[in-house]
């Protein structure tokens, strides 16, 4: 009785199983049907996108969105995703993906295409952030949140050793370190660090550094392109802040908030980060160490200004969900310039929208916008492949290699091209 | 609650004795289905199956090639062995014997260590004392932390400026590869489970008559020789379904590793944290088959523990057999609860002044 | 470590002495990093990076953010009660009856049996997630109760057989002969007689399936979606700080208090019993 039963089970649960031609028929990109939808997201942090639902549930009565809010972590929420995409779950309707989980979902055919013209506002986005919701020139979704790293530098220090102009170059950087180490306020300090931690974060700082030098992870036509002098430079560029000291040796255990940490207490000139530090920074509550002695700037480069990783998050139809018009419609209200800027001055979440970085009194409120205007605006996706874990997990044990172990750099990227050219090439 | 002695309360029914015989013979195979069939159901239902479905899948593989639109060819093709014999292949089996080291390695080091701890923490509040009811749960506390904020709690004090650098005076860098990385993930195991062993262990001590110990003391055994001649051989069934389920959790052993220290790295790397690699990037087959891979280590090592350790713990069955079973002198059955019948090895002490 | 047997009057200081510095010794180990968890949840949300030793000032906060209205946490906590009660209950019923069958009942393989259910145990956790939901997406059980509580007693059964089993076993049989013979049926025998003999073990099995169906976090989270039936550990899960990127590890910490001392609690109830089995039992 009991074999039979769970012998039942089995059954349909294997037959339902592997037939996967049957499902996933949404691509011809049919947006059809109304009525309630899901969105599934990160925690609403702030308490505003709840309010953004509200304000469309009040007028969209028959249409409501209700929020799912998934786990904080990153991976577990792309997990989260995926699960309920293998069973064709109509749990969630809209997703909120980060900028470099499209291609994988897309291939796999988890979301649906969206036609361009269905979105309107597509043009005021910037246009770097629109290319993130793209796999093979398809639209996939919406980008709603964008993110640029920045150089966070103490000003008050620079001022101190004569210098006016934040560095624009990476030898600007290591020389400036040098000058504020002669002046007495620059005891002790250690010059730069980035986030260097085996995780997604290694992904984006070696990609900045190895952009920065001119070079790539991989060219525009998407192949592999990192065994080039460019990205030997880029990469030596940090293997050697390490090794001189000019990156302190703990910052191969920095996160985010870790290299906050360093840089709060007052033990950092230089730290490259997320916009989200400049609030927490500069709180006079005592957490932090140089309320008002810091400014920031653009990534410093090798000859000039210096690229940044773009990161942000799109917001995407699941190809299992129902209620797809209403969805696209959805998307398209948190797509427009009300909600991004009320959510800009509300959770301090970078836009897409381009017009709002010089909106004066945003800029008033938030005063690195026009640096991260420039930082998104040139910012590279990181590689916007289908296998993303295992080229990222490439790309953090290449670069891990290289800043702990001190391995060869050349031979590590010609490593990590083949290892690469394995991942990328279909 | 209190209580009762072994008398009933109500009076019984005359014909009972003619009764008794049966219970234990007649139609028990029968019975014994009925009354296991709820476990067996529960088991089958959300573990078996599942097991059954990964054993599967891990002939399979999906997902691997895309079409001419980049999209993902669907459906599932057969591939025999082969997501098994890929483990053992290249780097992919370079990374697998490591991460086969380090499973064995940690199982290894940290159980013996909670093993050694827990027993103490079980002879410590097994005693009579003043606020032992604190002490009990203060000991449990490691164990009643959630893993989540636990595994947390020990990122946090173990960072490059965290309180544990702040003891030592040193900065040690505990994430980075090496033996740090090892040793704080076998700190916050073992103080988070040792407790665990602590527990069960207790519950064996309290069913240790205190007349066996008196008599002991009349014979004026020392703390040492009470302690292994009596008290450790009463409690070995406890003991070693402990360690046993230790041994099971952490040839498993996934969230420790992963939140404390991170994935792919080589020095923590486990078989757990390499099948949940495959599974997070997709490849169900090969996550499946590390799976499998490990679940059979892991009952290949419970079976030899059971065989050359445990015989007591399962081998009752063999043991009431006339002249079943194996089984050395140490064998003792059913014995300890009742006035001083010890086992044969104690049981001069214990005779020597029973009740 | 040696301390079983009560130490005779006259020994010295140090023998006297020596086992309570090993309960000092103990206790501040198990609880030194716990009381780090309090530290830091005491401290005011800006003080989170201190490494000070008493929070100075001290402050509630982080309990206050935890159970903010938007957490949904009071009712995390009531869901992770209610299902670790359940599961609780039910193994313990479940686990006692097929651990007295494999005990006392004489029958073919039993030996495969006890494997059998130990086995179940052998499998990684994370690779039985994904079938799991596969099958509860289709028998509908997806934001239910049942969809946390069955995974969680199909994890606690194994040990609790296993142990219980062991502990019945010790149970001289002697006792329910005699208890039959006084006109008990085996049931009442068995429920009179050696489940008390046996608290110890049952107290202890209750205790460790509760604390681990209270910890359970992968299949909690899998199978819900909906905040009203989340457990308090997904709960805390998503607690994140103001922006998203930085780490709330203050309320966290808080929230990880907060979850522990029912259990402490728990245990100091339970604990009782423990030692209540056989020093208050009928065999003297």
């Amino acid at each position: 009785m009991a074999v039979a039963g769970s012998l039942a089970l089995l059954a349909t649960a294997c037959g339902s199983g592997d037939d996967g031609s049957s499902s996933g028929g949404s691509t011809a990109g049919a947006l059809e049907g109304r009525g309630p939808i899901t969105l599934a997201s990160g925690k609403d942090t702030s308490g505003n996108l709840q309010n953004q639902l509200n304000a469309w549930n009040a007028k969209h009565p028959n249409e409501k969105v209700e929020l799912k809010e998934l786990p904080d972590d990153a991976d577990a929420q792309r997990q989260q995703m995926v699960q309920n995409a293998q069973n064709q779950s109509d749990a969630y309707s809209v997703l909120v993906t980060d900028v470099v989980w499209t291609s994988e979902f897309a291939a796999n055919q988890w979301i649906t295409p969206i036609p361009e013209d269905k979105v309107p506002d597509l043009g005021k986005l910037v246009p770097a952030t629109v290319e993130t919701a793209k796999y093979r020139d398809k639209l996939y979704g919406v980008p709603i949140t964008s993110d640029g790293g920045l150089l966070y530098y103490r000003k008050d220090l620079l001022t101190a050793a004569g210098i006016t102009d934040a560095p624009k170059t990476w030898d600007e950087l290591l020389a400036d370190c040098q000058k504020v180490a002669a002046t007495p306020g620059g005891k002790g300090m250690n010059c730069y660090a980035g986030q260097f931690e085996k995780y997604e974060g290694l992904t984006v700082n070696f990609s900045e550094a190895v952009n920065s030098a001119g070079g790539s992870i991989v060219d525009k036509d998407g192949k592999p392109d990192v065994d080039t002098p460019q990205a030997l430079a880029g990469l030596q560029e940090l293997q050697n802040g390490f090794k001189t000291g000019a990156i302190p040796k703990a910052a191969i255990t920095y996160k985010e908030e870790e290299s906050r940490r360093a840089f709060q207490d007052g033990k950092l000139l230089f730290l490259r980060n997320w916009p989200y530090v400049y609030s927490l920074a500069n709180k006079t509550d005592g957490s932090s160490k140089i309320a008002g002695k810091f400014a920031v700037a653009p990534l410093p480069g090798k000859d000039g200004p210096g690229v940044s990783s773009l990161g942000g998050h799109d917001y995407t139809i699941s190809s299992f969900a129902k209620n797809k018009a209403t969805a696209l419609d959805f998307i398209n209200f948190m797509a427009s310039e009300a909600q991004q800027k009320d959510n800009l001055s509300k959770t301090s979440l970078a836009p897409t929208w381009a017009s709002l970085y010089d909106d004066p009194t945003l800029i008033k409120q938030f005063p690195y916008l026009p640096q991260l205007k420039a930082s998104i605006a040139t910012a590279q996706p990181r590689p916007r492949v289908v296998k993303y874990g295992d080229v990222t997990a490439a790309i953090q044990q290449a670069a891990y290699d290289a800043l702990s172990k001190g391995s060869d750099p050349k031979a590590t990227l010609t490593a990590l091209q083949t290892k690469l050219q394995s991942l990328i090439t279909p | 609650m209190t209580v009762t002695a072994p008398v009933a309360e109500r009076p019984a029914k005359e014909p009972k004795q003619s009764k008794r015989p049966q219970r234990f013979n007649e139609g028990t195979g029968r019975l014994a289905a009925l009354l296991l069939s709820p476990t067996l159901l529960v088991l089958g239902l959300v573990v078996l199956f599942p097991i059954i479905s990964a054993l599967r899948e891990s002939l399979f593989t999906s997902g691997t090639k895309l079409d001419a639109n980049g999209f993902i060819v669907k459906g599932s093709t057969f591939v025999g062995l082969d997501n098994y014999l890929d483990i053992f292949k290249g780097d992919t089996g370079h990374r697998f014997w490591n991460a086969f080291y380090n499973t064995t390695f940690f199982t290894v080091v940290c159980v013996v260590l909670e093993t050694v701890l827990g027993v103490a923490m079980a002879l410590i509040m097994h005693k009579a004392f003043k606020g032992r009811g604190i002490v009990r749960a203060s000991i449990l506390v490691p164990w009643a932390i959630p893993t989540v904020v636990s595994a947390l709690l020990w990122k946090w004090i173990f960072q490059a400026d965290g309180v544990a650098n702040q003891l030592i005076g040193a900065q040690v860098l505990w994430s980075t590869e090496g033996w740090q990385s090892k040793l704080s993930v076998i700190i916050a195991d073992t103080w988070k489970t040792a407790p665990f062993i602590g527990l069960l262990v207790l519950a064996g001590l309290q069913t240790i008559p205190a007349e066996v110990y008196e008599a002991a003391k009349v014979d004026g055994a020392s703390v040492w020789k009470t302690f292994t001649r009596i008290t450790l051989p009463l409690v070995k069934p406890a003991l070693l379904v402990a360690v046993l389920f230790r041994i099971l959790d952490t040839l498993r052993i996934f969230d420790l590793p992963f939140v404390l220290v991170g994935p792919h790295k080589d020095s923590v790397e486990t078989l757990s944290m390499l099948a949940y690699d495959q599974a997070f990037n997709t490849r169900y087959g090969p996550a499946a088959a590390y799976a499998t891979v490990l679940f059979i280590y892991v009952a290949v090592v419970a079976y030899a523990f059971v065989r050359i350790l445990g015989a007591d713990v399962i081998g009752e069955a063999r043991a009431k057999k006339p002249g079943g079973g194996g089984g050395g002198g140490k064998r003792w059955k059913k014995k300890n609860a009742v006035k001083g019948s010890a086992d044969t090895s104690v049981g001069a002490v214990a005779m020597g002044g029973g009740a | 470590m040696a301390a079983v047997a009560p130490q005779p009057a006259e020994a010295g200081p140090i023998r006297r002495w020596a086992p309570l510095a090993g309960v000092a010794v103990i206790v501040i180990y198990c609880l030194a990093p716990f009381y780090w968890m309090v530290v830091s949840a005491l401290r005011r949300p800006s003080d989170q990076f201190s490494n000070k030793i008493i929070p100075a000032p001290f402050s509630i906060q982080n309990f206050k953010d935890v159970f903010a209205g938007s957490n949904g946490f009071g009712r995390g906590l009531l869901n992770s009660l209610i299902v670790a009660g359940t599961v609780t209950i039910l193994t313990l019923i479940i686990g006692m009856v097929a651990a007295y069958t494999l005990a006392r009942l004489d029958f073919k393989f039993k030996n495969v049996v006890l494997a059998i259910i130990i086995t179940t145990s052998m499998f990684p956790g994370i690779s039985l997630v994904i079938p799991l939901l596969k099958l509860f997406i289709d028998i509908k059980w997806i934001n239910t109760y049942q969809a946390m509580i069955v995974p969680s007693l199909s994890f606690a059964l194994p040990l609790a057989v296993w142990n219980l089993t062991s502990f019945f076993r010790q149970m001289p049989q002697e006792l329910e002969q005699a208890a039959m013979v006084d006109g008990c049926t085996p049931a009442q025998a068995f429920r009179k007689v050696i489940i008390p003999l046996a608290a110890p073990g049952v107290f202890t099995t209750a205790i460790i399936t509760f604390i681990a169906a209270w910890n359970e976090f992968l299949i909690a989270l899998s199978m819900t979606n909906k905040k009203s039936i989340q457990t308090a550990n997904v709960i805390i899960s998503q607690f994140t700080g103001t922006t998203g990127r930085d780490q709330p590890f203050g309320s966290q910490m808080a929230a990880g208090v907060v979850v522990t001392i029912p259990l402490v609690i728990a245990v100091l109830l339970f604990q009782r019993r423990i030692v209540a089995g056989l020093t208050a039992g009928g065999v003297k």
